[in-house]
């Protein structure tokens, strides 16, 4: 048994493979033994593409460690290659040294023609630079169900589909994985067809038991728990962390919670996520389309429910007329955006930040709304929390932007103290003494914000719309003057939202170059800044959570260093808003491949940095 | 004032009655009426204040939501709460309302620009969901608030600043297109008839689910008599049917009546014999009554309930679901949910 510090596994196969529900459970396995870890599922907008092409290849990376990490790894040790799509399409990826576990069964000269192999890797001697594991996995998988199968109530094919199983078990074996969990996940998932279950679960053991008593493989590996702070800990992904976030936000603040929301990548699993919690007071309503959604959030935030729309970038760019109203309307309203690749429908299941700009500016007239950006998986849930808080003590519509790759990427959540979750509770205008008049658009003098008045109140009935508002009455008003005040008060509302100042990670106070980033490109900024100082470089790191308004210390930080690099998975949208409000000529690098930065990528950045300022050999 | 009684209309069930009667008076605002001089939206709007005391519920507890066009400006002059929202997306925004607000009486007022084009999706899929709404449809046949273009219920060959040579647009039956997707009450009536008007607004607030109902709307300005054949008294009596359950299918001037075709649609004929020709039935399961009754617009104009039949709302259903859902909630229910099946714990 050797040990290792930390290892990157991927698993790839066809779509129809079951790759995702290996990896994650190889994934629970790991998260219950205790390593740090991070995830990165990546897989093809097709449910089920044409089998065995590229296109159709489906994969789900882990990297786990007994250390603190932060990204999912750049380069597997390990690639489980089900296919010779699966191989192909991963090779790329793989250093000299690596793993690979195959399945020869796939590898027929059919399925070697079908991805342009004229002749089979395994043979030609093109992989000798990795170490090479040939397993015939379906083959075995069959063998080890035998018994089953003579029951008669097992097919061939649903035989060969649990070799998904039977790759798991011998990997599980490998890193010394504990087993309870997926043996009584399979249990439950199977609970109506024990046969299959016996069957996955079949097939786990046999994969294992391959592991254990062959010698195909000399050496298992031990990766030693983490050492992470004390506390209580679950795995969790970017979308589930951020449904509970709502959740959490609507009974703190106790009202009920609304999500208004139409089907699109990779947002659905939040709607999904919430209908299932129905529990909590939470009404889902699937509508017809992308405005139905916004609009019936906003009727519902009308009436007094915390309300939530969810959706990627093309339903945004619906919602946009929606959003303005809300903004007229000056009533609390989430809007998440769970970005993909775009423009268009651009690349549904990868990953972008280019909707940053959709965001600030996307709508006609001058609308500006909060623009709030969670950093990883499991800071969905406290983004979304702030989220919450916004709309409601602003009274506003607020945008939270999320991305494919905190959506379906998991890693470790030390859960909070319930004691610790902040009160949301705000109040809801009154019936007016006897003699006083209501004025819909009065606003508090500290938050700008103007009276939640829900009908069903006596008293305060009074009619809002997206026609501009008279200041105070609400009616409505052509006047110029009033206008230009109304377009600088809502603006002035949104600026002045409270956001905490914007903490900077620099040790020692000396670096001159800054690393400065929003949303998903937390992890590979810290891991490359991380790498960087380990080899004894100064670099400091700071990241965003709120996009509009920006923290007030931002301009300082900005002018402390000679230096400032800016990743994004766009064309350098942050960089040309910070270029406009601060006149700083931050340095843009940005790459938009649908995929998260590789850390040693941004490493090699930052390090060119430091070598143009002289401070780095 | 008010709590909450049974007031034996099903829709406002959970709708708090006023302890205080109300007059027509007690829902006019203070906002001078902008529409044009002769407009039927004055009628309507009129109409509307006169009998909503009758419904007998709380003036908070109403509200108005409307989308865009003149007819959308209608929410500014009732003395309830009203939003008066964005093109088209006045049932989307009543939908988030009405669901989650069961003690609201929710009503739409729209036009047939607002409805049946820009609107369209929003209106079949209430109608097919049966959201607790009453969707009052102004129908002028043109688009008044952008000064005259034509509109998918304007006739072909219809000549505006759109069309100078005349429409090639179908146009839309705004009754066939509801009964087509469903709904479960379907209404005509007239903004000059007052007393028709009234009964059919009660007889859509009584119901429980969507409620459409169509008023010809006179625009005096960009349309003016598109209405005339069952406004002028010299020919109304020959061109309307009045809808009554039970009644026999006549023409007001008794000339005309309705009879069952060779292939069970509706026909309508000349001095018919009496004893063919069909009684109303707007509570028939089967929509192709209402349907056929629709489809006799080339030639009569019905007036009155199409269809009134009973299907839970939408609104009654998620608050079923969400009642047995919340009554398996226990005190520590949040920790639970944010724990889920497997953690761990470091020391
Ligand atoms: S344009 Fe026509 S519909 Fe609009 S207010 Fe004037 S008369 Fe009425």
């Amino acid at each position: 048994m050797q040990r290792l510090s930390r290892v990157v596994i991927r698993f790839a196969g066809d779509s129809g493979d079951g790759m995702q529900l290996t990896g994650d459970r190889f994934t629970q396995e790991t998260a219950a033994f205790g390593n740090d870890l991070s995830t990165l599922p990546n897989f093809p907008a097709e449910i089920r593409a044409p089998a065995g092409t590229l296109p159709g290849v489906s994969s789900f990376q882990l990297h786990f460690a007994d250390h603190d990490i932060i990204t999912p790894g750049d380069h597997p040790d390990v690639l489980v290659a089900m296919n010779p799509a699966a191989l192909k399409a991963n090779m790329g990826d793989l250093e000299p040294g690596a793993t690979i576990i195959v399945n020869t069964d796939e590898f027929t000269k059919r399925a070697l023609t079908k991805v342009g192999y004229t002749q089979s890797p395994l043979e030609d001697g093109s992989l000798t630079k990795y170490s090479v594991h040939q397993v015939p996995l379906t083959s075995m998988t069959t063998e080890a169900l035998t018994e089953i199968r003579e029951s008669g109530e097992l097919g061939k094919k649903e035989a060969e589909r649990a070799k998904n199983m039977f790759a798991l078990g011998l990997l599980s074996w490998l890193y010394h994985r504990p087993t309870e969990g997926t043996l009584t996940f399979l249990q439950q998932k199977f609970a109506h067809n024990p046969v299959l279950a016996a069957a996955n679960i079949k097939a786990f053991e046999a994969g294992w038991a391959y592991g254990e008593t062959t010698e195909a493989f000399e050496v298992s590996y031990e990766v030693a728990p983490a050492p992470m702070p004390s506390g209580t800990y679950r795995n969790i992904t970017g979308n589930t962390a951020l449904a509970y976030g709502l959740i959490t936000a609507a009974q703190r603040a106790e009202l009920p919670l609304f999500l208004g929301a139409y089907p699109i990548t990779p947002a659905s699993d939040i709607l999904h996520e919430l209908a299932r919690q129905k529990r909590f007071g939470v009404r889902t309503f699937q509508a017809e389309d992308e405005i139905a959604a916004v609009g019936a959030a906003i009727g519902a935030s009308y009436g007094g429910s915390l309300a939530v729309t969810t959706s990627s970038g093309p339903g945004i760019a619906l919602k946009a007329e929606a959003v303005g109203l809300g903004i007229m309307l000056e009533l609390p309203l989430v809007i998440c955006n769970i970005q993909r690749a775009g423009p268009s429908t651009g690349m549904p299941t990868k990953t972008e930040q280019a909707d940053l700009l959709q965001a600030m500016f996307g709508r006609n007239g001058e609308a500006p709304l909060p623009i709030i950006a969670p950093q990883s998986p499991a800071d969905c849930f406290y983004a979304a929390i702030d989220a919450a808080r916004i709309a409601l003590t602003y009274r506003t519509p607020v945008m939270l932007l999320s991305d494919g790759y905190l959506a379906n990427g998991a890693e470790p959540w030390l859960l909070p103290d319930m004691t610790e979750l902040p009160d949301l509770r705000v109040e809801f205008a009154q019936t007016p003494a006897e003699g006083q008049e209501f004025l819909p658009y009065q606003r508090d003098p500290d938050t700008l914000a103007r009276p939640w008045a829900i009908p069903g109140t006596t008293g305060l009935e009074h009619r809002i719309g997206g026609l501009e508002k008279q200041d105070g009455t609400g009616n409505i008003s052509y006047d110029p003057m009033n206008h230009d005040h109304m377009v600088r008060t809502r603006a002035a509302k949104v600026d002045g939202v409270h956001v905490d100042d914007l903490e900077v990670d620099d040790p020692t106070g000396n670096a001159r170059v800054l690393a400065l980033g929003w949303g998903s490109t937390y992890g590979p900024i810290a891991a490359a800044v991380r790498a960087l100082r380990e080899q004894g470089h100064e670099i400091a790191r700071a990241h965003l959570r709120h996009l509009n308004p920006f923290p007030a210390n931002l301009g300082d930080v900005l002018a402390r260093y000679d230096k400032v690099i800016i990743p994004e998975m766009n064309l350098g949208q942050l960089a040309t808003l910070i270029r406009a409000k601060y006149l700083v000529d931050v340095v843009s690098y940005d790459k938009v491949r649908g995929l998260p930065f590789p850390s040693t990528e941004l490493a090699a950045v930052f390090r060119g940095a430091l070598l143009d300022l002289g401070v780095a050999a | 004032m008010t709590d909450t009684v049974d007031l034996g209309l099903p829709s406002l069930r959970d709708v708090p009655k006023t302890r205080v009667p109300q007059k027509a008076g007690d829902f006019k605002t203070d906002q001078e009426v902008r529409w044009c001089p002769g407009c039927g939206d004055y009628a309507i709007l009129a109409a509307v204040q006169g009998f909503l005391p009758s419904l007998g519920v709380a003036r908070e507890n109403i509200v108005f939501v409307s989308g865009i066009g003149c007819s959308s400006r209608f929410p500014y002059y009732v003395q309830t709460y009203g939003m008066h929202s964005i093109h088209g997306r006045a049932p989307a925004i009543a939908t988030g309302l009405s669901v989650s607000r069961p003690d609201l009486s929710v009503w739409v007022v729209t036009g047939d620009g607002d409805a049946l084009s820009i609107g369209g999706n929003h209106l079949i899929h209430a109608l097919r969901r049966n959201v607790n709404l009453k969707i009052l449809l102004f129908n002028n046949q043109i688009y008044g608030l952008t000064k005259g273009q034509y509109s998918p219920t304007s006739e072909p060959g219809k000549v505006t600043k759109s069309t100078p040579l005349g429409s090639l647009d179908y146009p839309f039956n705004p009754l066939s297109l509801a009964i087509g997707a469903d709904a479960t009450f379907v209404a005509r009536s007239i903004d000059s008839d007052r007393k028709h008007l009234t009964s059919v607004l009660q007889a859509a607030a009584a119901h429980e689910g969507t409620a459409l109902v169509e008023i010809y709307q006179n625009c005096n300005i960009f349309n003016d008599g598109a209405f005339d054949a069952v406004k002028d008294s010299s020919v109304r009596d020959a061109n309307t049917l009045a809808l009554q359950d039970g009644e026999p299918l006549l023409t007001a001037d008794g000339k005309r009546g309705v009879i069952r075709d060779e292939h069970g649609g509706l026909r309508l004929v000349d001095e018919p014999n009496l004893h063919d020709v069909i009684r109303h039935d707007a509570t028939l399961d089967d929509s192709s009554y209402a349907y056929s009754l629709s489809r006799l617009d080339s030639q009569v104009t019905p007036i009155g309930v199409f269809r009134a039949v009973e299907r839970p709302s939408y609104d009654a259903l998620m608050a079923e679901q969400l009642a047995t859902a919340t009554s398996t909630a226990g005190p520590d229910e949040l920790r639970k949910l944010l724990h889920g099946p497997n953690t761990w714990t470091v020391d």
